[in-house]
């Protein structure tokens, strides 16, 4: 079927002085945008097993809810053969526009790499301006689809200028619209900073690389060997830099998660938290709790089990699952809302939080508060990870970042006591102190300055007896009665009954208002 | 003795309304799983206070939760735990408790942990010591089988000492034979053998999973019966002589010689036949002074003759479906009995009402070898019970795990019908109506069998499983219109979700302009098969409706007018996605012939190989033993050995690499 922009009337001009614009020029324009780079190169793209960035954003929007912006913008660059007409690619190397996933409102950019390989240009940077600003003055969420070997070298500092035009507005639009990035092919150098600077970051298996400098100039600096993969593809950023938040099969996986994706997030810092219909009972007891927490403190239980079984139909989408594993952190819904998710991981390294586990639950935090998104906090945590490389990497700054972003966050905030909360760490996981609005136990928790064993060897410094003294530990500290008598947590709640509980809860603080103090804007320990 | 009190109400409702007899105050249940919940429930029934024994794993188990009292006797190891009697006697010292019920497996045919009940005054909820010994041991059993007139298999009655014996008294009897545990059961330590190479492979797994199972690696050898059918008959026996039979349970349907379906009656039997064989098996008991409940398993030839193949001197897994059709609580009688009480009825009591199958739900794999062990957690987990005449007895519930160290049944799904038709149809329901999720499960092959026409008819044997799947079980095969309709049910399911998606509630600051849409183009990803439809809502060709939503775990849909219980497991595409598809693509597959994964969680027995070995194809490379099942792994083609990934003791999970070959 032919595309609908080429349904349009004819252009009329003027009232008396009616010229009708050849239409076969508009209609030809409008073709020759609508295949970018050409079969020959569509057909490369798709050999390397990637979509055009029109098929991607079709398949990312609701049918036919694509409206396209600047389809006849042309790159104004002179030099090097450049001007001639076999260069000029009417829309350039970008595809802008805005569209609707399941109905809302996004504004999206999808870089065609059949298109001088997707590169920036002076004009190409100024489609993606203008759909960021109007994404901000609408108040509605940035998906940019990366595929971009960089800048147009062609035009020198003209692509800089547009890099930097592109950050500047990622800079003033975060927090106040959600920015996506998917990166869906190559985003090397400079390029490398929007994404960077989007609250999420999204790769595809395999196809896709993020790096400052390829394998080349690594090689010919650090005389490093080392493969486009290892140095900045999906499974790098996932595991090991903690660069990207996800990572898709393909094209099509990752494009269809977008979408479902798309649907925990608000528009915009002006909305709440959007509501589905929910089908999963908001009193539903959830037995199988009552038997997760083993008896012995020490052995170790997957949150993920305690998060499925709470959230509405166990739909739970991870951010950062292979990264930092002692800490959980994603979206979900309660009784229809969504709400973020924060829990210790007992499974990996007892749950405790170290420099990369606190730096990945704080900016998760700090995503939900400016985004009005409630955070439920389950809390199994040790403490903070002892040793020389935690302390030399610096986990006492990167440790109060976590305790920033909860402090600050005026959000509702939900915390479930699971089993240990000791020392330090305890305070951070949004405990009482730190305006947490409902605070439970669960009759597993043990919240204490440290474990019984630790503790006692302090307090009975060269005591004999040292069991029995450790029992009397126990028998004191073991359990969640210290906090409930001092009304650190405000509750102590049969397992099975924490999901109707949230949803209760949830339900009230709804209307929460909590301001912090006027600033410019506060310093976090970054 | 206290006389037992007279019960009210005429013959048949006997045991129903009968006040229980004073037995015992309290019975420690030296066991775990649905088998230990079973007893307690008829312990509470009489009014007995119930004792659970647990492993430290176990502690929040389902039988530690419905007893009155439980006691820690170990760490998770069946040997340090269930099997460790010097913690059991503690434990029934410490609580007191009067007597033990050893459930099966475990302590049950132990004559040591018998002995010494008895050295304590604790009676044991069991036949007497001789009689465990005598029947335990099956050359003797054979032997005392022989002169109690009853029919035995053909064999060699002694122990075989080396392979070389093994394959001597193999060829004297003549192929095919079976080589097993002398104190085996359950179809561990047991091997069949066409010729005299698998007579000496044989020789060897059998006497060390014999060995590894029941600390006794002694083996005998007899002709092995082909084609036949297991058909076992329940006796009950107290101690003053007196003897009955309960009918018989058809187990046939077995893989690895391990029972899968059984049902009582067995359509193969006539009158006669089962009297023959209740004589026999009643004779048997006699000769040994059997008491408690038995059972005595035969197998039978498709001319109805009928050879003793051992007896098993403890509650039989299957009992529940003699429960069935006999209306007596066989727990209950064995307390009875144990008591010292005599037997309530009589020969001519026992009835046959109606047909009962019973269907084992194991946590396994049933696509490799009709069953591998897996493991994992419950995360959900739903009993059929809302259907009428349908038992479950189990020992797990929503949240379990289900672990490497324990057998690694879910449940023994029962079903009860006035004719087989009836049974047979509940239990097809029963199945479809069972949630069981967080580890594979064997369902689908049991719907399978159920359902498969030879069943039905009645036509099987214990080679049923590899006759009627002889490149072992692919799943249900579709039809067309049985996948037409899981395909409209699954783009039902996808439209909706879809449309839920487009509705977000509340006040909206930027309108939503959900798609207008009453016509989808789709495509499901069914198997391996990719299927395009077309859908209309309000309008379609395949009808579907039903009291469902996004949240259900089981679909009950209305298609085209039939009801139907879903769930399934579909890929819904719109069309432009499944197109697009096609560019992807293909994630290179792992060269899995140079690579020997574990097919199963479970420790490793032995390794076989060593770096730099040159392995011909099929050759042993190393030996898995999950839930004392011993899996030899072979190599799939002639390759060096690159890398060894396990060594002996070590534990592996379902898929680890365990060695590499260039």
């Amino acid at each position: 079927p032919a595309h609908p922009a080429l349904a349009r009337p004819p252009l009329a001009i003027g009232s008396n002085l009616c010229v009708s614009f050849p239409p076969e020029r508009i209609d030809m324009k409008r073709k020759a945008a609508l295949v970018g780079g050409g079969q020959k190169r569509i057909d490369a793209q798709h050999k390397r097993g990637k979509l055009t960035a029109r098929e991607r954003v079709e398949l990312l929007l609701d049918p036919e809810s694509f409206v396209e912006s600047d389809m006849f913008v042309e790159h104004r660059c002179s030099d090097f053969g450049m001007e001639q007409d076999r260069n000029k690619f009417p829309g350039d190397s970008v595809v802008t526009g805005r569209g609707r996933i399941n109905g809302r409102l996004v504004y999206v950019f999808s870089q065609d790499f059949t298109v001088f390989g997707g590169s920036l240009s002076g004009a190409h940077a100024q489609k993606i301006c203008k759909i960021m600003d109007q994404a901000m003055t609408v108040g509605a969420p940035v998906i940019g689809l990366n595929d971009s070997g960089g800048a147009r070298i062609q035009e020198g500092v003209e692509s800089l200028a547009g890099y930097a035009d592109i950050f500047l507005r990622n800079v003033l639009a975060s927090g106040v619209v959600p920015q996506i990035s998917l990166i869906m092919g190559p985003c090397a150098g400079g390029a490398v900073y929007s994404p960077a600077l989007t609250d999420f970051t999204f790769m595809v298996k395999d196809t896709s690389y993020l790096f400052i400098t390829g394998p080349d100039v690594v090689k010919s600096v650090t005389n490093e060997d080392v493969t486009q993969e290892e140095l900045g593809g999906a499974k790098t950023h996932t595991t090991v830099s903690g660069v990207a938040h996800h990572a898709f099969e393909n094209d099509v996986d990752a494009l269809l998660n977008m979408r479902e994706f798309f649907n925990f997030l608000p528009l915009s810092n002006q909305d709440p938290s959007p509501i589905r219909a929910c089908h999963d009972p908001s009193d539903r007891l959830v037995t199988s709790l009552d038997t997760i927490v083993p008896f012995e403190t020490t052995k170790a239980y997957d949150m993920l089990d305690i998060i499925h079984a709470i959230v509405d139909e166990r739909d739970f989408f991870e951010i950062m699952p292979s990264y930092a594993k002692n800490i959980v952190v994603g979206f979900a819904r309660m009784n229809g809302r969504t709400v973020g998710i924060v829990g210790n991981q007992p499974k990996v390294a007892s749950g405790c939080l170290d420099i990369n586990s606190s730096v990945k639950g704080a900016r998760f935090v700090r995503f939900c508060d400016a985004f009005n998104i409630p955070i439920i906090t389950f809390v199994d945590v040790p403490g903070f990870l002892p040793g020389t490389a935690q302390e030399y990497g610096g986990i006492i700054r990167h440790g109060a970042k976590l305790l920033y972003a909860f402090a600050e966050a005026t959000v509702p905030k939900i915390t479930i006591i699971t089993r240990k909360a000791y020392g330090g760490a305890y305070d951070v996981m949004s405990s009482k102190h730190l305006r947490g609005d409902v605070n439970y136990a669960w009759p597993s928790a043990e919240v204490a300055v440290m474990g019984a064993k630790g503790a006692v060897q302090i307090i009975f410094r060269g005591k004999e007896n040292q069991a029995e003294a450790e029992a009397e530990y126990v028998e004191k500290f073991a359990n969640p009665f210290p906090a409930a008598v001092r009304g650190f947590v405000d509750d102590i709640i049969e397992p099975a009954t924490t999901r109707k509980k949230i949803c209760r809860d949830l339900e009230v603080l709804a209307s929460k208002k909590q301001v912090n103090p006027w600033k410019k804007h506060a310093n976090i320990p970054l | 003795v206290k006389k037992s009190r007279r019960c009210v109400g005429d013959k048949n409702t006997k045991s129903v309304f009968c006040l229980p007899p004073q037995t015992f105050d309290k019975i420690l249940i030296a066991n775990r799983g649905e088998i230990a919940c079973r007893v307690i429930k008829t312990c509470q029934k009489m009014g007995i206070k119930s004792v659970a024994v647990h492993s430290d794993v176990d502690a929040s188990a389902v039988h530690v939760k419905m007893a009155d009292e439980a006691v820690c006797v170990g760490p998770a190891p069946t040997s340090k735990s269930y099997l460790n009697m010097d913690a059991i006697m503690d434990a029934i010292r410490s609580t007191g408790a009067q007597a033990v019920h050893p459930g099966y497996g475990f302590l049950s045919e132990n004559k040591e942990f018998a002995k010494r009940l008895a050295a304590e005054g604790v009676t044991f909820i069991g036949p007497d010591t001789h009689a465990i010994m005598a029947m335990g041991d099956k050359i003797e059993s054979k032997l005392i089988a022989k002169a109690a007139k009853v029919n035995t298999i053909p064999g060699f009655d002694g122990v075989v000492e080396t392979a070389d014996d093994a394959v001597k008294i193999a060829q004297q009897i003549g192929y095919p034979v079976m080589i097993k545990a002398s104190a085996g059961g359950g179809g561990k330590g047991m091997r069949i053998a066409w010729n005299d190479e698998e007579t000496r492979e044989g020789f060897r797994f059998s006497s060390q999973e014999a060995a590894s199972s029941f600390g006794d690696d002694r083996l005998l050898i007899e002709k092995y019966i082909d084609n036949p059918r297991h058909i076992e008959i329940q006796v009950l026996a107290d101690k003053h002589g007196n003897a009955l039979w309960l009918n018989e349970r058809e187990c046939s349907i077995q893989r690895r010689n391990q029972k899968v379906v059984e049902e009582a009656p067995s359509t193969f039997l006539d009158s006669v036949t089962r009297r023959a064989m209740g004589e026999q098996a009643v004779q048997l008991a006699k000769a040994v002074q059997y008491s408690s409940a038995g059972t005595v398993e035969f197998l039978v030839d498709s001319k109805k003759n009928f050879y003793f193949l051992e007896m098993n001197t403890r509650l039989q897994v299957e009992h529940p479906i003699t429960e069935c059709i006999t209306g007596l609580d066989l727990v209950e009688q064995m307390i009875r009995v144990a008591k010292g009480y005599k037997l309530l009825h009589k020969q001519e009591d026992i009835p046959i009402n109606g047909w009962a199958i019973e269907s084992r739900v194991y946590a396994e794999d049933p696509y490799k070898s009709f069953g591998l062990p897996s493991i994992g957690r419950l995360s959900q987990y739903q009993e059929p019970l809302n259907l009428s005449n349908v038992r479950v007895d189990s020992g797990i519930q929503e949240g379990s795990d289900i672990s490497i160290y324990y057998d690694p049944m879910i449940s023994k799904l029962v079903t009860y019908g006035a004719t087989r038709a009836e049974a047979l149809s509940k239990m097809e329901d029963a199945l479809d109506n069972y949630v069981i999720r967080g580890v594979t499960h064997n369902i689908p092959l049991l719907r399978e069998i159920i359902t498969h026409p030879r069943f039905i008819s009645g036509d099987i044997s214990t080679n049923f499983l590899p006759e009627v799947y002889p490149d072992g079980f692919k799943g249900h095969q579709l039809e067309v219109g049985n996948r037409r309709e899981l395909l409209a049910s699954a783009a039902a399911l996808y439209i909706t979700a879809q449309l839920r998606s487009q509705k977000v509630l509340g006040n909206l600051r930027v309108s939503s302009t959900p798609v207008e849409c009453t016509h989808w183009e789709l495509c499901a990803e069914l198997g391996e098969g990719l299927y395009s439809m077309e859908v209309e809502v309000d309008g379609g060709k395949v009808e579907v409706s039903g009291q469902w939503n996004l949240a259900s775990t089981l679909l009950p849909l209305t298609i085209n007018g039939t009801d139907r219980m879903l769930q399934f497991k579909v890929r819904v595409l719109s069309k432009l996605a499944a197109e697009l598809n096609s560019y992807m693509p293909e994630k290179v597959a792992e060269d899995t012939s140079s690579i020997l994964r574990s097919p199963m969680p479970g420790s490793v027995v032995a390794v076989s190989v060593k770096p730099g070995d040159t392995v011909a194809e099929g050759q042993e490379i190393c030996v898995i033993e999950a839930m004392k099942m011993q899996n030899s792994l072979t190599a799939a083609k002639q390759a060096k050995v690159k890398k060894v990934h396990c060594k002996p003791g070590e534990t592996v999970g379902e898929g680890d690499l365990l060695v590499e070959l260039e």
